[in-house]
């Protein structure tokens, strides 16, 4: 998300999968698209049998490799070198989209004086602080030069020669990274470097376009974020943002995990990415916070001078006190007034890192009382799931909500690493829920893409979703506090709350649902929508003030229903407009499906091409049009330039795409945004096999691991664990297994946990296909069968043969089938901007055996509803389902 | 009596037999089969076919096997890949060709396909059948009937794909049925609408034929190596399939018979050696009985 919010504007898929069929050329790294979304791999599929050229670039052939038209194996953890390698390539060929490159991003500003690269700096870049582990020394050298005229002036040079432009920064940084360099690196070939790079050039252009498609292959490490950066940077130097099948399609797995930071779930964040505030003077009262914006480098781990003052009065983000204040007065209605700040103070103020891996960090340690698991399973999904467990064990209460009882539900007794059950002091309370079907609501998946889906039929007995758990509890919390005169109980008592419904739902086959207090499921979809105050839903988020007049839950949302009885997130019209689908479904902001989709016209305001066309300036009209909503003012002409001293949208010339920087242009050196470098450089990752063969510094130096014993890592390149693995899904399962290890129809495709090692590797160490093996790491080991396959190889990296071992991540010891779990062997190491673990590459050895262990059970036969076997009443024999005939008396297996 | 005269005549009598329907049959292009095995848990789903069990076999991504009676779509995986072959020496010129990458590509693949019942135009299981169970339905497509099928197992041995096997359950045999429930109510089969890349390919016979043809030339020309059809048309052997496929190999790689044979067309002389058998010894006996009464 920072990678992309850093260098566009927008932390989000700037495009939508359906637009890959219009792509000419697709780079899929950093994930197995076929794998892990088979349904939208068509779009790919589509491409490549227009004559697009498919590449896939992955430590392991997978069933995307086996769909492309180039394949490149690379060493897991390696890829900023690889990317970086690209970047190199197209720079030094001259191959860069010159006139999109000079108008739209940040080539020809010029950095102060202040910035050092990491070239010359042992891959350091200036202000590291090595015992706070983050770059919170010299603010502001990270900046541009600016001018003292007005806020935003910057120095620029747009002959881009100036030797401290971003573009000459950039060509020196990215100088090391040949293809020769990057090849040894990688394991791969120095060709492929070129091929790949050759084809994305030649893809790219007036006529042609490029997309690059990523997942977790990228985002699970501790480098995850600049890796996305670096994609950022191919795709603005090659021109490709804001194209029709162009952009970079982020494949985010779950159904509605883009809603899940959007609303967010994160809590760092406020619906629509505001940021929730600091326990800093520049977010004290909401005038600060309205002022001071958004702090990037902010104030847990930075000076205070770290927010850009830029942003929060150019672009945008101006309007940050809109959404603010809309959203106090749909949280609090009517106890939000101008006189309380709209009830600002009433939101709690973050005094350090609560995320998940952390707060679970901490619950380990005894530093978390209580609980409340929804959806989520880290006793077997989170990485070190040994340390998870053990911190699960030291709760006093833990309140689960699933479908099934899954390894976090019955950890205090089927935990086959954990001792009596006697000696869990945790009071475990499992609470079952619906299941999509279940329930009406809003999936946003990752193309941004609001889908409404209906409620088919009521849950069975107790179950509930999970919009009537959160809404009752929040009834009860109220009734507990009414009366309370204590100031921390006023956020609760003075919440509006109002989600009922008037009359329980029909459902589609005309029956009514039993369960009477459902809350309100569209209520709550047009509350993030927004209204004027006792008045209408709201149209645009431009229709947002600050004074307090307008309600809106999510500002990103608004659009979504524009009027009663209008939901645009149930729409499921089809037709095709020119390059979009805009009658499917709503796409935040405003049913915009490509982003940035200004930069689809040259600067004057016409298409690149005809074949490429997308949003173009209509003349006559004086508007923008085209296929797609334009993500700009729709009456802004090309040739607008901002006068000396313009604030807000003013600031935004005619030709800036990227909106939502205070610039309006794309970033290709991010002076803010991304905590750990301006510009993607390689480091290896915490745990590996080889050093770092650009520079001195081995790994990521705001990197942080948690010291405890149960989190130990392995040293730098330490021959007790010489193999490089990394962890993937199958498509025939679904994370740690809840959602899938509890069906049999599932359970037969991919029966048993397994591991994947090249013959090479399996003959060295005497291990035979579908014999067992055991892998360890410094966390732990687990046994496993082998699956022994010419689909990995062994990589030669700085002339070293290294062995990579597949580890899939489906298993525990909960379901139908069991066995091992990935997570038992992974480690509690985050990256500084998002906190995001990394188990895409860590080091361990394998050995053929078992382990001589207990072994988990799994539950006998498959959850199912009772009368499964007995035979259908008022039903002839011949008719009966197999099994259920009583007269013939077969032995059933 | 008027319902006594109909219970003595009804076994002689034959209903109207249902209007016949365009043919229709599936075409599988496995250069578009992700493996995702939707097509599987579709069939199972619909069918509410029951699991197999749970059997690890490490034979690359298929854990199911074969088709049997409760498995009716089945998802092979071949993986080919020279084991410790040299790496073939760099070009001297950046080859991006598309189809020259492809080929390159294909040097180091993963085949996957999508196996089922393969509903052949004269398909032996349905000439072995006794109790008239199996018959051609009104779309051509081979069906079970199973309140009829008595569980002999005559189609088990006859089908040379390896297709039908008799249920544990009720011992009765059953396979795909194309389903022929979807059909009837204009729906196309579950498979089809399940599979996402469109690998799998419903419609009337006639049209899919005409399409394999263009899509085979065009595969060619993508640099597929080994593309080739197998079932769209009938060979000296065997009847034409209502279910063919684009492979990328010889049949017997993707575990089908190279030649598939049809059991029957062995028969006649059976007939003539049994007819002959049953004169001669008529003849015999003739003799025997002649001597004795002379004698």
């Amino acid at each position: 998300m920072p990678g992309l919010g850093a260098s566009f504007g927008r932390g989000a898929a700037t495009t939508f999968q359906a637009d890959l069929a219009a792509s000419d050329c697709i780079l899929i790294m950093g994930s197995n698209m076929a794998e892990a979304h088979p349904v939208g791999f068509r779009f790919p599929l589509e491409a490549r049998e227009r004559g697009g050229a498919l590449i896939h670039v992955d430590p392991r052939f997978t069933r995307t490799s086996a769909m492309a038209n180039l394949y490149v194996r690379i060493r897991a953890g390696s890829d900023i070198a690889f990317l970086g390698g690209i970047i190199n390539y197209i720079i030094e060929h001259d191959l860069w989209f010159k006139e999109y490159v000079l108008h739209y991003t940040n080539a020809s500003r010029v950095l102060s004086e202040a910035f050092v690269d990491a070239e010359e700096n042992s891959g350091i870049f200036p202000g590291l602080d090595p015992d706070r582990r983050a770059y919170v020394k010299e603010p502001g050298s990270w900046n541009y030069s600016l001018l003292p005229d007005a806020i935003g002036a910057v120095r620029s040079d747009r002959s881009l020669e100036h030797p401290l432009c971003v573009f000459q920064v950039m060509r020196r940084h990215y100088a090391r990274y040949t293809p020769e360099k990057v090849s040894r690196i990688c394991g791969c070939k120095r060709e492929d470097v070129v091929r790949v790079a050759e084809l994305l050039c030649r893809n790219s252009g007036r006529e042609r376009t490029s997309a690059i498609v990523y997942a977790l292959g990228w985002t699970q490490h501790t480098t995850g974020v600049q890796m996305i950066r670096a994609a950022g940077i191919i795709q603005l130097l090659l021109g490709n943002m804001g194209r029709p099948g162009g952009g970079i399609m982020a494949m985010r797995g779950h159904c509605s995990i883009q809603g899940s930071t959007d609303v967010p779930t994160l809590y760092n964040l406020l619906p629509g990415y505001l940021s929730h505030p600091d326990a800093v003077p520049e977010n004290a009262t909401l005038e600060e916070y309205i002022k001071h914006g958004r702090g990037f480098a902010n104030a847990r781990n930075c000076s205070a001078s770290g927010f850009w003052l830029e942003e929060a009065t150019l672009g945008l983000w101006s309007h940050i006190g809109s959404f603010i204040v809309s959203l106090l007065k749909a949280w609090y209605g009517e106890a939000a007034t101008p006189d309380n700040e709209f009830g600002f103070q009433w939101l709690p103020k973050l005094d350090g890192d609560y995320s998940e891996l952390p707060t679970f960090f901490q619950m380990h340690r005894g530093g978390v009382k209580g609980l409340f698991l929804i959806g989520q399973n880290p006793a077997a999904g989170a990485p070190n799931a040994h340390l998870n467990r053990a911190a699960l064990r030291n709760l006093d209460w833990l309140v689960v909500r699933d479908w099934f009882e899954h390894e976090s539900a019955n950890f205090w007794y089927a935990d086959p690493t954990a001792g009596d059950p006697k000696t869990v002091k945790t009071e475990v309370f499992f609470l079952p829920a619906a299941t999509n079907v279940e329930k009406a609501g809003s999936f946003t998946n990752t193309e941004r893409l609001l889908q409404w889906h209906e409620k088919a039929l009521d849950p069975p007995g107790d179950c509930r979703s999970d919009s009537w758990f959160v809404y009752h509890l929040g009834v009860r919390l109220k009734r507990l506090y009414t009366g309370s005169t204590q100031e921390r109980d006023a956020p609760i008592q003075n919440l509006t709350w109002d989600y009922s419904r008037l009359s329980p739902e029909i459902l589609p086959d005309g029956s009514q649902s039993m369960i009477a207090d459902e809350p309100d499921a569209e209520k709550v979809l047009q509350e993030m929508n927004g209204r004027r105050v006792g008045g209408e839903l709201l149209k645009a988020a431009g229709e947002l003030q600050a004074d307090g007049s307008t309600a809106c839950g999510v500002w990103i949302y608004t659009g979504v229903f524009p009027a009663e009885g209008d939901n645009r997130a149930h729409s499921r019209n089809p037709a095709l407009n020119g390059a979009t689908y805009p009658g499917w479904g709503f796409a935040w902001p405003a049913n915009r499906r490509t982003l940035y989709n200004r930069a689809s016209a040259d600067p004057a305001g016409r298409p690149w091409s005809e074949r490429k066309k997308l949003i173009w300036w209509d003349e006559k009209e004086s508007k923008w049009t085209g296929f797609d909503v334009p993500d700009f003012e729709v009456g802004k002409p090309p040739t607008y330039r901002p006068a000396q001293g313009a604030l807000g949208m003013d600031a935004i010339a005619g030709d800036a795409p990227f909106i939502l920087h205070p610039d309006g242009l794309g970033w290709l050196f991010a002076p803010f945004g991304v905590r750990d470098g301006p510009l993607p450089t390689h480091y290896e990752p915490v745990e590996s096999v080889v050093k770092n063969l650009l520079y001195s510094t081995q790994m990521n130096p705001t990197a942080r691991d948690f010291h405890a014993d149960l989190n130990l890592l392995a040293k730098e390149i330490d021959p007790e664990f010489p193999c490089v693995a990394t962890t993937y899904r199958l498509t025939e399962h679904y994370l740690s297994g809840p959602m899938s290890r509890f069906n049999s129809w599932l359970n037969e495709l991919q029966p048993e946990m397994f591991f994947e090692i090249d013959p090479e590797l399996a003959e060295e160490r005497g291990i035979e296909n579908g014999g067992w093996a055991v892998v360890r790491s410094r966390r732990g080991a687990i046994e496993a069968r082998a699956m022994v396959t010419s689909r990995m190889k062994p990589l030669v990296v700085d002339g070293k043969t290294i062995h990579q071992v597949g580890v899939p991540i489906h298993w525990g010891y909960a379901g139908e089938t069991v066995g091992a779990m990935a997570n038992d062997l992974t480690s509690l190491v985050t990256d500084l901007n998002v906190s995001m673990h990394e188990s895409k590459a860590f080091s361990v050895d394998i050995r053929a055996g078992r382990l001589g262990r207990k072994a988990p059970r799994a539950i006998a036969a498959a959850i199912r509803p009772a009368g499964l076997d007995a035979p259908i009443p008022e039903t002839p024999e011949y008719a009966q389902p197999e099994g259920r005939q009583q007269r013939w008396g077969l032995r059933r297996d | 009596m008027a319902n006594l005269l109909r219970d003595l005549l009804y076994p002689f009598t034959r209903p109207t037999a249902l209007a016949s329907r365009r043919p229709t049959g599936f075409f599988t292009d496995t250069t578009l089969c992700i493996g995702c095995k939707a097509c599987e848990v579709a069939c199972k789903q619909w069918n509410q076919l029951p699991s197999d069990g749970f059997n690890f076999t490490a034979d690359s991504y298929d854990n199911t096997a074969q088709l049997s009676a409760t498995t009716w779509r089945h998802v092979t995986f071949i993986e080919q890949f020279p084991r410790d072959a040299a790496a073939p020496p760099s070009p001297p010129d950046l080859n991006l060709d598309l189809t020259s990458l492809m080929m390159e590509a294909q040097n180091g693949r993963w085949l996957m396909m999508s196996d089922v019942c393969k509903h052949c135009s004269a398909a032996p299981c349905q000439m072995a059948c006794p109790t008239g169970a199996i018959i051609h339905n009104e779309f051509n497509d081979v069906y079970i009937q199973n309140d009829i099928c008595n569980g002999c197992g005559y189609c088990v041995a006859a089908c040379p794909f390896g297709v039908i096997s008799r249920s544990a359950f009720d011992g009765h045999a059953h396979k795909c049925t194309l389903c022929y429930d979807r059909q009837r109510d204009d729906l196309i089969p579950a498979c089809a609408k399940a599979c996402p890349t469109e690998s799998i390919r419903f419609g009337p016979l006639d049209e899919l034929r005409a399409h394999a043809a263009r899509r085979l030339e065009e595969v060619k020309t993508r640099g597929f190596k080994g593309a080739r059809l197998y079932g769209d048309r009938a060979t000296d052997t065997y009847s034409d399939l209502g279910a063919f496929f684009l492979l990328l190999d010889e049949p017997s790689r993707y575990g089908l018979p190279d030649n598939p044979d049809t059991p029957q067309r062995h028969m006649i002389a059976d007939y003539i050696r049994g007819a002959a058998g049953t004169l001669l010894w008529i003849a015999i006996l003739a003799i025997a009985v002649i001597i004795h009464v002379r004698s």
